[in-house]
């Protein structure tokens, strides 16, 4: 009896299947949708059998008739301690270096989403830099305030070079924005560098002032996008998120409005950002802009705040170290705007489609979480 | 004997000043001078034409002391080391002013057994208890951990640790398990270090900050 009920059920797979790929090849946006219900299905039946390798993203790319242009890869929120003290952490980041340095082809490069150490010691941060060296793409490094308020940044600038910078690639201009400036809370209160670090560290400390990226940086921003079309596509890589979801936490940047202020003269904006360790996602006017995985630990949703747009990751299960934890990749368009992947360790890989943002979250719609915050 | 109690200038100021303040929260009259104060208490506003002023009959003491009134008319106290018509020392007024509110505010409730002092005393202990929880959540080596990490870095403000769920049933303990249970689990595994034993200081104390956290959310054991 058993065998047979199988062999039935991967019939009606198959079926399931082949109806799934010859729908996809006559796709419109209207069908869209249905074909996702089919994924979904197909997926589901993905738990009895053996896995196998298509997602949905393949259908938005070609419902669109346009591939990426190219990819890039991202490793963020490591939070190195040092080996002797902390082992998990140390791993979890070689985990993504493996990865990244699987991923075929190789992409054009990987962005350091930031956080690289957890207290800013120079051991930490030499022990990211030897880990990160083993990647076989170039590094795009980006700084967090745990790299960054030991020694006001003096370590991490030695050994990656300054925390604002821009540079061009196949059409779209990166921008490098550092936005975990802290207005002075330290010298009044008489802390040692080590206090000031550890008061930064501790997202629930209300000591601490809120992430900007202040006069100076705006005032680079500024000058850096002074020759730069309007019609060019812009990335901004940035550890907090350039707008305000949740301030107790510092998810959130105190002159966010300035600095989208300066970005929505362009015809496309991307902002992928840090610091969050959870799927999120938003969209202001112009500008879209997606979270970043920490390969260290997810953290909860914020209790409000939470933009709409955002479908949410599951609760991690507490049992499983790796879980809401990852890595990624992210697949830049000619228009600029981006399929960002969420690589989760211990679930199906999840895809924020441009087609998503594009429609403000008509179309494309991220799968939903069984288990939300709450 | 028969006694004026305008003589008591110092408790006049503290008591009146309370009856002051709610006669103006509650008539919305205008701040004005003292006087106005005062008269806005004895005869709020529209009342005043219909009743007459209200008669507070002046307290005495069978013995001479001192009796001090408070202007509702009722809450009295007899001074017993003070003789009528003796000025009562600015410490000793203060003092008397204290008492005379307290059972004041005993008068407009039921009488309890319990002083504001009390309440003072079991809101402080409950406080210091979650500070002390506080604390070790956000200290490593406190609760022995040995890997450098904290609750607080994976559980910002005790977000996600859902104490309004528990009891419930955890897969990985194979049994309904309590609060201290997944608190323990927490700090044997993500925290590496040994459990607490269930009655150690540190657990009530992390119970108390955890619990704390969530207060005024709806009971929901099971919840997962
Ligand atoms: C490395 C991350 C990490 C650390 C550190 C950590 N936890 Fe957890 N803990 C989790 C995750 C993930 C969950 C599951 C959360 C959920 O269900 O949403 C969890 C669940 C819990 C729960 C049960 C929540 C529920 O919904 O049933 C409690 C209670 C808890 N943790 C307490 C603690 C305490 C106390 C500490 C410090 C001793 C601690 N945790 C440290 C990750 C961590």
């Amino acid at each position: 009896m058993w065998p047979l009920k199988w062999k039935q059920r991967e019939q009606r797979y198959r079926q399931e299947r082949a109806d799934f790929f010859a729908a996809v090849k006559r796709l419109d946006r209207r069908a869209f949708l249905k074909v996702a219900s089919m994924a979904a299905a197909v997926t589901t039946a993905k738990t009895v059998l053996p896995p196998h390798s298509f997602q949905l993203i393949d259908v938005v790319r070609a419902s669109e008739d346009e591939k990426p242009l190219f990819q890039f890869a991202y490793i963020s929120d490591t939070h190195l301690y040092e080996r002797r003290l902390n082992e998990r952490f140390v791993k979890a980041a070689m985990r993504a270096v493996e990865d990244v340095n699987a991923l075929d082809p190789q992409p054009d490069f990987v962005l350091f989403g930031g956080d690289l150490a957890q207290l800013g010691q120079p051991q930490e941060l030499e022990l990211g830099k030897q880990i990160l060296s083993e990647l076989k793409a170039p590094v795009k490094m980006m700084v967090g305030e745990h790299d960054w308020f030991l020694d006001m940044g003096e370590k991490w600038q030695e050994l990656f070079g300054p925390p604002n910078y821009s540079f061009d690639h196949k059409g779209v201009h990166f921008i490098v924005l550092m936005s975990v400036n802290e207005k002075d809370f330290w010298t009044a209160r008489n802390m040692t560098p080590m206090e000031r670090m550890k008061t930064v560290a501790g997202l629930d400390n209300p000591i601490q002032s809120r992430f900007e990226v202040g006069p100076e940086g705006r005032q680079w921003l500024k000058r850096d996008l002074a020759g730069v079309s309007k019609e060019t596509p812009i990335i901004v890589f940035s550890h907090s998120p350039l707008y305000k979801y949740y301030r107790p936490w510092n998810f959130w940047t105190e002159d966010a409005e300035a600095v989208q202020e300066i970005l929505f003269p362009y015809r496309s904006v991307t902002v992928i950002h840090g610091h969050t360790h959870q799927l999120l996602t938003n969209r202001i006017r112009n500008i879209h802009f997606h979270g970043m995985l920490s390969t260290a630990w997810p953290w909860p949703y914020a209790p409000e705040g939470l933009p709409k747009l955002t479908v949410q990751m599951d609760r991690a299960d507490p049992f499983d170290e790796a879980d809401g934890t990852g890595d990624g990749t992210v697949d830049v368009y000619k228009s600029g705007y981006v399929d960002k992947h969420y690589n989760l360790w211990s679930r199906n890989p999840i895809t924020v489609a441009k087609a998503y943002l594009e429609s403000w979250g008509k179309e494309a719609r991220p799968p939903a979480p069984q288990f939300p915050s709450y | 004997m028969r006694i004026r109690y305008v003589k008591l200038i110092m408790i006049g100021v503290l008591a009146i000043s309370w009856c002051g303040l709610w006669s103006l929260s509650s008539n919305g009259a205008a701040p004005g001078s003292w006087m106005n104060v005062i008269l806005a208490d004895i005869t709020p506003l529209a009342a005043a034409q219909q009743r007459p002023p209200s008669q507070h009959p002046q307290p005495n003491s069978e013995n001479g002391h001192l009796v001090v009134q408070l202007c509702d008319g009722r809450t009295q106290m007899e001074i017993a080391d003070v003789r009528e018509g003796e000025v009562l020392p600015p410490e000793k007024a203060r003092l008397v002013a204290r008492r005379m509110m307290a059972r004041y505010e005993q008068q407009a409730k039921q009488a309890s057994k319990w002083t504001r002092r009390d309440r003072l005393i079991w809101k402080r202990e409950q406080q210091r208890l979650v500070e002390e929880g506080r604390r070790l959540f956000h200290d490593w080596k406190a609760i022995g951990g040995t890997i450098g990490i904290s609750c607080d870095m994976c559980h910002p403000d005790a977000a996600n640790t859902h104490p309004e769920t528990y009891p419930k049933f955890q897969t990985q303990l194979k049994r309904v398990a309590a609060l201290r249970d997944m608190i323990n689990w927490c700090i044997e595994n993500p925290v590496k270090g040994k459990p607490l034993a269930l009655d150690d200081p540190r657990m009530l104390a992390l119970e108390a900050y955890i619990t704390y956290q969530r207060r005024g959310v709806p009971l929901d054991p099971g919840k997962h």
